[in-house]
């Protein structure tokens, strides 16, 4: 178990994560969302003990990061962001060193490191210097330096960027795989992901918690939760058809060419079936019919783009921060 | 200890693999023969020792060293390394000893390479090779104070050029100030204070082990040195490692 607790971590003026407390459990694997310095990468920095934090308290497994960094940091495989390797060493003899420093000798630092070799399929380049590998390549020698030890807590700061949709499909079921009584905390901002791969989600941005839930009930709070799309044929007044009808609470016209409209309903009313009963008395020229799921993405720009949201969320606290962007 | 060894074995490899171990050395080699025999008279002087030979190291190692030492942590920080070594089960002791160490072995090795001048010396004439055997290890111990100073150097910026001016310039001081000129200007100072300055340089101690006399004080000194740079660079890492 992860605990973190009242965590605030200052460079000079600029607080880059304020206040943050939350656990993680064995078996979740957590996502961690935010626009650019939202305090995300800081975050993992800490938990992994790169960074000491300004106060608060993080503990893995019941292990204090401040008191003993070395048990935290043999529990956790991480992958920074950008996925830093040695570049003037092979593949293999990186894992090699990595092995070795995790305290593997003989026959099981072989075995480990031909598993992993075969896991994150890097048995092409195993000879090759990492500076001349491609970028996904680079990330997969990242990957495999972090699993290699089968962690008990894995953190992976944006572990699919740059990577060809096959190797994000295969880095996700990757993860899914490896996250059977473990902690995973991963940090991306492509948000199918979090609904692909996560079984929990948080959206921090200025360094503080503005949502938490799985990625399904986070949908459900986006706008688009239970509306309806609707194509016709021909043009038809669709407003004038359902002009009447309240729980409709707004019409959107998504392509103008399609004639293909996202009907929004009243939060907590759902439209389907009515709208699909009334096409069908007023013989509406329909094409395709279909409920929109909620969009993450959606409530993804209402949370962290609504200031009015961010500054509730932060006069909350009793301490005033300034929240900069940081590239 | 062990992590110590294995980032000591994986920073030494990694000397070899890119041209700069066989770059150092080269270059170390030659300028060495160009100092001892041509700008130090080797052969016209008659005499068989090496003091011509060893009389250039503090000069050479000025600019030698820095180069080596240079990339130390600056280049940890430029490719974001740092964050993976850092997050390791690794005491930060053992990485700046065993980073430490790889780079004092290479300076080691270009060290024994100049063995056949001593061979030279012994075909030559008949030298107090116990004299020479001290000088070696004196000139090893000096070589290790000046990457003491180039580790924590490289260890305040990401950048390597920076750190090798920076390396420069202090050991340029730490040399300078037991030669002549600088203690001369010291003249209207009490005696202890101008001893005191004398006994910082590397000059000062070197050349007394390069004479032979391996006065453990001389030893001793180097050692402090080293430790306390090393020291120094565990702060400045833990400090600036975030930037």
């Amino acid at each position: 178990m992860i605990e973190i607790s009242h965590l605030t971590k200052k460079f000079d003026s600029f607080t880059a994560v304020d206040d943050l407390s939350f656990t993680v459990k064995e078996g979740e694997v957590l996502g961690f969302l935010g626009p650019n310095g939202a305090g995300k990468s800081t975050t993992m920095k800490v938990i992994t003990g790169f960074l000491s934090p300004s106060s608060g308290k993080v503990s893995v497994d019941g292990h204090d990061i401040a008191e003993d960094p070395i048990a935290v940091k043999s529990l956790i495989g991480y992958l920074p962001e950008g996925a830093p390797s040695y570049p003037d060493m092979t593949t293999l003899d990186f894992l090699n060193f990595v092995a070795e420093i995790r305290g593997f000798t003989g026959e099981e630092k072989q075995r480990r490191i031909d598993k992993v070799i075969d896991d994150v399929e890097l048995r092409s380049v195993c000879h090759k210097t990492i500076d001349t590998l491609s970028k996904g390549f680079k990330r997969r020698v990242g990957l495999a330096q972090a699993i290699l030890h089968d962690p008990k807590v894995l953190i992976l700061d944006e572990p699919t960027d740059g990577l060809d949709p096959n190797q994000k499909h295969h880095v996700r079921n990757l993860i899914r795989n490896l996250a059977k009584d473990k902690i995973v905390i991963i940090s991306t901002h492509i948000l199918e992901e979090v609904s692909a791969v996560c079984s929990r989600a948080i959206i921090i941005a200025g360094g503080r918690i503005l949502a938490d839930g799985t990625p399904k009930e986070l949908e459900s709070r986006s706008n688009y939760h239970g509306a309806v799309s609707i194509t016709l044929s021909e043009d038809f007044d669709l407003r004038a058809a359902l002009a009447d009808d309240a729980d409709v609470r707004d019409i959107e016209q998504v392509d103008e060419q399609a004639h293909r409209y996202i009907l929004l309903p009243v939060s907590g009313k759902q439209l389907f079936a009515k709208v699909s009963e009334k096409s069908q008395n007023g013989h509406w020229p329909v094409t395709e019919f279909h409920l929109v799921e909620g969009l993450l993405e959606d409530y993804f720009r209402h949370v962290t783009q609504d200031s009015a949201l961010v500054s509730a969320v932060q006069s909350k606290a009793d301490t005033s921060s300034t929240t900069v962007q940081q590239g | 200890m062990n992590n110590m060894y294995f980032i000591f074995k994986r920073e030494l490899a990694s000397y070899f693999t890119t041209p700069l171990a066989y770059v150092f050395i080269v270059i170390f080699l030659v300028m060495s023969g160009i100092f001892t025999f041509d700008m130090g008279a080797f052969y016209e002087r008659g005499q068989a020792d090496l003091s011509p030979f060893f009389g250039f190291h503090p000069w050479l190692y000025l600019f030698m060293i820095p180069a080596i030492a240079m990339g130390l942590w600056a280049d940890e920080r430029k490719t974001g390394t740092i964050e993976l070594l850092m997050t390791l089960p690794v005491k930060l002791s053992d990485m700046v000893l065993g980073k430490y160490l790889a780079a004092w072995v290479l300076c080691g090795v270009a060290l024994g390479l100049t063995v056949p001048i001593w061979f030279t010396v012994n075909y030559l004439g008949d030298p107090d090779n116990g004299v020479i055997f001290a000088a070696y290890l004196g000139s090893w111990l000096m070589a290790g104070g000046f990457l003491a100073i180039g580790s924590c150097m490289s260890a305040m910026t990401r950048n390597s050029i920076i750190a090798f001016i920076m390396t420069v310039a202090i050991c340029f001081v730490f040399v300078a100030c037991g030669t002549e000129i600088v203690l001369n200007a010291f003249a209207w100072a009490p005696q202890f204070l101008v001893d005191a300055i004398a006994g910082l340089s590397f000059l000062t101690h070197f050349d007394s082990i390069s004479k032979g006399v391996l006065d453990i004080r001389d030893i001793l000194f180097f050692i402090v040195f080293i430790a306390s740079w090393l020291f120094a660079s565990a702060i400045v890492i833990e400090i600036k490692k975030a930037n």
